[in-house]
């Protein structure tokens, strides 16, 4: 859940996707491997993706139908937060919506409070951070340490 | 967004990967969208959380009854990035729904915003509830 950006591969969390990627291909699971769903059902909103590059860490967030506006973005102690609240005018009431003669077949968007956390690599600059929104998933840049890139070093003679 | 309404296609098992596309021994792995399914009076809206997908790139197909939507997953990361966490592996949405013969499959409308997809699947007139007016016999 607190996925560490510390470690390259061979760390425990590399390992563990290691494992389920060969479970899910030992199970020969050929209809739907790696479901949202199956994601959903563990509870988590919105989904996570992390991508490490030598300049900067880039984190996804998979929140379709909110307002930008309302997503809480928060770093401290290196620990990146990301709350809200998420309404797909499911929850308004049972009867005011479904006594108009509607019927729900399926309620299998995520509704309520959330709240996500990453932990960041000590080199992130985290006065940095840039948020964007396009459809439906939100991307935090988090730069490196200008110090902690990787640079060339001249050798004088 | 595109919709195709009745476009020719071969097999009409698409909600099986495999049998829709043959020609790869091992099917490409694919999201199920969650969502929410909501009939009233008029018709049956779905809604589906599609993140990270441009509404240029949703294909919406009508093939007799069978529904499909698809789409791939662009995050639009930068090239030196390689991910190291990953909740989602598959960079495709895909699922398929049956419909009934009442909807009007013809007058499917459907919205992208935001990663959320509305389609509105309204029902042909002739199967819309009406009241039947009872006259007094004379």
């Amino acid at each position: 859940m607190y996925p560490s950006m510390l470690k390259g591969p061979g760390d425990l969390f590399a390992d563990f996707s290691r494992l389920q990627e060969r479970l899910d291909e030992l199970l020969g699971d050929i209809r739907e491997p790696s479901s949202i769903r199956a994601v959903a059902r563990q509870g988590a909103f919105p989904v996570l993706k992390v991508g490490s590059g030598q300049e900067a860490t880039e984190i996804y967030a998979f929140a379709p139908g909110l307002d930008p506006s309302a997503i809480d973005v928060s770093v401290e102690k290196g620990l990146l937060t990301i709350s809200g609240n998420r309404t797909t005018g499911a929850e308004d009431g049972k009867e005011s919506r479904e006594g108009k003669d509607e019927i729900a077949y399926a309620r299998e968007r995520f509704t309520g409070p959330f709240r996500r956390v990453v932990s960041l690599p000590e080199d992130a600059d985290t006065t940095k951070v840039e948020a964007s929104y396009r459809n439906g998933v939100l991307k935090l840049v988090v730069p490196r340490l200008e110090a902690a890139r990787p640079r060339q070093i001249a050798v004088n003679r | 967004m595109q919709t195709q309404p009745n476009q020719a296609i071969t097999n009409p098992a698409a909600a099986n990967p495999v049998a829709a596309n043959p020609s790869a021994a091992r099917p490409e792995p694919t999201l199920m969208p969650p969502v929410d399914i909501v009939e009233d009076g008029n018709g049956i809206t779905v809604t589906a959380d599609l993140p990270g997908v441009d509404p240029d790139d949703l294909v919406i197909r009508v093939e007799g009854r069978s529904l499909t939507l698809e789409a791939p997953l662009r995050l639009g990361e930068a090239d030196a990035v390689s991910f190291v966490y990953s909740e989602v592996r598959a960079s495709r949405y895909r699922r398929s729904f049956e419909l009934s013969g009442e909807l009007d499959t013809g007058a499917i409308q459907a919205e992208l915003r935001d990663g959320v997809l509305k389609l509105r699947l309204p029902k042909s007139e002739r199967a819309k509830p009406r009241r039947i007016e009872v006259r007094a016999a004379q």
